[in-house]
């Protein structure tokens, strides 16, 4: 699995782990990672530890959890990037509006 | 009935076999087994039978006269080309050797006598089996080559109807050279240049999100926002504006554009410049040799509301040869064979050892091609010089309207206040107003220049009350925009006044534009002593306005300004 999801005991915050390249064949494992889970997460974490390269298309996929979260008042931290990927958070100034951590 | 039929399908198969008692047999468990049969009694009547009836399925004697089994197989496989018609060679053989032979030679499957029906019944089967199989992947094959030729034309016609839309544009210009596959846009990259009425550029270089077809339709509404409003004479951060909040409408939310604008002024002598998410670009200044890095600060297009997009821009100046470079994230993400990126660096040390700025491009082409073994399609790059504004000549706008209804005898007056001034540009709709003339047409890049200037002086040194003087050299020239928008967003109260008079005279007429503001003016006397240069980086704007207008004045210690336009009688 690429995509690994753990739920936090009392079910309120959702941590994603992505493993490898994080871009559109992650597509439809990455929205089932969230999209069904009740009760709904308060907080979200997408654990970047292991993704070796991030494309638009993942970024367009942040945007969707983003969405899904509450939009401007998603609470969404981006943990552990490496520095590759997080040069491409930089240039895409997705830190204005995700936690990079 | 109906789910035996669909399971099982009669064939017809050719027997070619020497031995007549064989044959017979075969024939006869064959056509048990609900088959039509063929015969041949040698290899030359079996290629014959193949040519004309096109048997599916073939059973082969190895040894037979005339021509063997082993040349009928060849033949037979020839003449089938991509179709598969699987041939099972009848053999007594037993030797490893020639049981290859009968691969070799063509065979499927071979079947030693004598024979068992139930091991030839599953043999048929089988073979029938595959050759369903290899129909199935050649029709397929067919009809993803069809669908491919389907989406190519289809990408040629949008792309002719894509060129349409932006055959305003003027890539072409001397000052613009750019590379970009022709089918870029179907990369979601896309270039777009356009003359603003002052006759300053805008230039866009933008990346949507993904491929194909999703990526390229956003680029039809971001050309025509962008086209619209540069020929109406709007500026940066309201295009921008329009640009954000019309893809955010749009698209989808995992959709979305990366993109550089710029506007680069001749008269000013300078450029502004909004990155959203593209890669760094450069500013090159020839004769200091620098390299300014133009940084993303902004979230790409399409994604913030519009409540929450940030439009400011960045001014630098710039000399006459000075250049700003543009690039898509193409030319940084080009792998090569051990998925190593390009990357930056290897860009950076292509600039290093770059003599001749004209060979920049082919530079880094072939550094790309040295580093990958081949070009991408999805690279994209553009460099625009700064000329003199005289080398370029910004298309003559076209006009529909007869005249008939031009008004000639009219005036008016707007008093634009703090709050207004924080987030409004009116001149694209004075402009709008002022060529209904139709006398004033022929100098609308003129008027344009001069009604910004006159703006922008009222503006920034009056109400904001900013020293043009701060804008002697680079980095007092970034200082003087920064504080430009510190002051405008803390502004509480002040205003410009706007009077436009447009008079008949004889056959022509005038127009006198006059701008107040709430500033504390200037030393009008000392400013008008000055040289009517265009060299130096401040005070640009009043020798700008006094050389494209008739008359200029300034009064109330250079709170207010005035200034004539006149036509003669139109042709």
């Amino acid at each position: 699995m690429s995509v690994v999801t753990e739920v936090s005991q009392n079910g309120q915050k959702l941590t994603i782990s992505i493993k490898g390249r994080f871009d559109f064949a992650k597509h439809q494992e990455f929205r089932e990672s969230y999209e069904n889970l009740q009760p709904k997460p308060e907080s979200f974490e997408v654990n970047l530890r292991d993704a070796t390269y991030l494309d638009s298309s993942a970024l367009g996929m942040l945007l969707l959890l983003r969405d899904h979260a509450g939009g401007e008042n998603a609470e969404i931290r981006l943990t552990h990037a490496n520095a590759d990927v997080r040069k491409i958070l930089a240039i895409s100034n997705f830190e204005q509006i995700f936690d990079v951590a | 009935m109906i789910a035996v039929q669909s399971s099982f399908e009669s064939l017809t198969i050719l027997i070619a076999e020497d031995s007549a008692a064989d044959r017979m047999l075969l024939s006869s468990i064959v056509r048990r087994q609900g088959h039509a049969v063929l015969t041949a009694a040698n290899g030359a009547e079996a290629v014959q039978a193949f040519e004309q009836q096109r048997p599916q399925l073939v059973l082969m004697d190895a040894m037979m006269p005339v021509m063997d089994g082993f040349e009928a197989a060849r033949q037979i496989k020839a003449l089938a080309g991509e179709t598969l018609v699987p041939i099972i060679f009848l053999t007594s053989l037993t030797e490893s050797e020639a049981l290859a032979r009968c691969l070799e030679a063509g065979g499927d499957d071979f079947l030693a006598k004598p024979y068992n029906q139930v091991i030839l019944a599953a043999k048929i089967k089988a073979m029938d089996r595959l050759r369903r199989l290899q129909a199935t992947v050649l029709e397929q094959r067919d009809q993803i080559a069809r669908h491919h030729d389907y989406l190519l034309n289809e990408q040629r016609v949008a792309k002719a109807v894509f060129d349409k839309v932006a055959h305003s544009g003027c890539l072409s210009a001397p000052n613009i050279r750019y590379l970009q596959s022709p089918y870029a846009l179907f990369n979601g990259d896309l270039l777009l240049a356009a003359f603003t009425p002052a006759g300053d550029m805008h230039v866009l270089l933008g990346d949507f999100t993904g491929h194909g077809l999703p990526a390229a339709v956003g680029a039809m509404p971001l050309a025509e926002v962008f086209y619209g409003m540069t020929a109406k004479g709007y500026g940066l951060s309201e295009t921008l504006r329009e640009m954000n909040s019309k893809l955010k409408r749009i698209l989808p939310v995992d959709m979305f554009c990366c993109a550089t604008l710029l506007c680069l002024s001749f008269q000013r002598r300078s450029v502004e410049v909004w990155n959203g998410g593209m890669p760094d670009g450069y500013l090159h200044s020839i004769a200091s040799g620098t390299r300014t890095p133009l940084t993303a600060r902004h979230l790409p297009l399409g994604v913030l509301s519009p409540q929450t997009f940030d439009d400011r821009t960045q001014v630098f100046p710039m000399a006459v040869g000075d250049r700003v470079f543009l690039l898509s994230d193409g030319v940084i993400d080009t792998c090569d064979a051990n998925d190593q990126l390009f990357g930056i660096e290897r860009l950076e040390r292509v600039f290093a050892a770059n003599q001749q700025p004209d060979a920049l491009f082919e530079e880094i082409e072939q550094a790309l091609r040295d580093f990958r073994g081949e070009a991408r399609d999805d690279v994209s790059m553009v460099e625009i010089s700064l000329v003199e504004a005289a080398q370029l000549s910004p298309p003559a706008p076209v006009y529909s309207d007869s005249g008939q209804s031009c008004p000639l005898d009219w005036s008016v007056s707007f008093e634009f206040r703090a709050a207004t001034l924080k987030r409004f540009n009116p001149l694209p709709y004075l402009l709008q107003l002022l060529l209904e003339v139709h006398g004033l047409r022929a100098q609308s890049g003129a008027l344009y220049s001069v009604l910004a200037e006159l703006y922008s002086n009222a503006l920034e040194h009056g109400v904001l009350g900013l020293d043009s003087s701060l804008k002697r050299d680079a980095s007092g020239f970034a200082r003087y925009y920064q504080e430009r928008n510190a002051r405008l967003d803390a502004l509480q109260d002040g205003y410009v006044r706007v009077n436009l008079q447009v008079s008949p005279k004889g056959e022509g007429g005038s127009l006198t534009i006059q701008v107040e503001d709430s500033g504390k003016g200037f030393d009008v006397a000392q400013v008008m002593d000055r040289p009517l240069d265009g060299v130096r980086l401040s005070g640009r704007g009043v020798s700008l306005i006094r050389q494209l207008s008739r008359e200029a004045r300034w009064s109330d210690d250079g709170r207010s300004a005035c200034v004539e336009f006149y036509w003669e009688a139109l042709a």
